[in-house]
């Protein structure tokens, strides 16, 4: 996991970069599995792989952007980016093991019952205590829906489209104009 | 026997490890947002395993909300990349200088 991580922040291609953060995904919804959350493993699975992640892939490869001009100056920072990542890593590793939670985590989980489903028991916390908060986020996806379109879609100056409605309208008075004139005499 | 250390141990490297992402990578917007996505996973990670050990679902549904929310900024951001694209045939940050500020 940290291997695939460590291929994100690292690698020069970023299609590779991308595949390894799948990988990652996948490592995580592992250990989501083993913490017996199986219902969020298999949703990110679905969605950030088949998703979130095809969605990153497609932009990388529409954008088509120059990997060697991207790259230059990648070592500038690399001291920085290391000693504060060698900093935040001592902090959390001291927070979590020598000041932790002491004679309390050292019974490892509590068991969950017999017969115990996982998505029976967010579905029935979800939709009685948490339901605005659904819905909330039900609007918050339809707004992403709504933005990405918007922000996307381009209207090219130029372009001949058909008008349907326009074309429905028509009436055969619009179109045909009788002319009335007097017959030419024979000559 | 696996604990809430050791999730916690490996949330927080992986939080580390997309930090130094974001400091190296600072030229290329889309692994900013690839890092981010890295650690929103590594928090995720953190609520499922206190989650596991409290024995209270409340944070897998807040996972469920977190990943609902980035799910939903993922597309923003990459719709908002595609268009900056489009204007300025380029996504490196430091050319990002139209606002002068």
């Amino acid at each position: 996991m940290f291997g695939a991580a460590l291929g994100v922040i690292l690698s020069r291609n970023p299609v590779h970069s991308v595949m390894f953060l799948v990988f990652t995904f996948f490592n995580a919804a592992i250990l989501w599995l083993l913490a017996e959350a199986e219902f969020l493993a298999i949703v990110l699975v679905l969605v950030y792989v088949g998703a979130v992640m095809v969605l990153f892939l497609f932009v990388v490869m529409m954008l088509d952007v120059n990997i060697e001009a991207a790259k230059r100056g990648l070592t500038r920072y690399a001291p920085l980016g290391i000693g504060l990542a060698l900093v935040m890593a001592v902090q959390l590793i001291n927070v979590i093991w020598l000041r932790g939670l002491g004679e309390q985590s050292a019974t490892g989980f509590v068991d969950t019952p017999e017969g115990y489903s996982n998505t029976k028991a967010l579905g029935s916390v979800l939709y009685t205590e948490h339901v605005y908060a659904f819905e909330i986020a039900a609007v918050i996806l339809l707004l992403a829906i709504i933005a990405a379109i918007t922000l996307t879609m381009r209207k090219r100056p130029g372009l001949k489209v058909q008008n349907i409605a326009k074309q429905v309208a028509v009436r055969a008075k619009d179109r045909v104009r009788v002319v009335k004139m007097d017959a030419e005499k024979k000559q | 026997m696996i604990g809430l250390e050791h999730y916690l141990t490996v949330a927080a490297m992986l939080f580390v490890l997309s930090i130094v992402g974001i400091i190296i990578n600072r030229k290329n917007l889309i692994l900013l947002l690839m890092c981010i996505e890295l650690m929103l996973l590594a928090v995720n990670t953190n609520f499922i395993a206190f989650s596991r050990f409290l024995g209270d679902e409340t944070g897998q549904v807040f996972v469920f909300f977190i990943l609902t929310v980035a799910a939903a900024e993922a597309a923003i951001g990459l719709a908002i990349l595609v268009v900056l694209f489009r204007n300025r045939r380029s996504i490196a940050v430091q050319e990002l200088n139209t606002l002068k500020g």
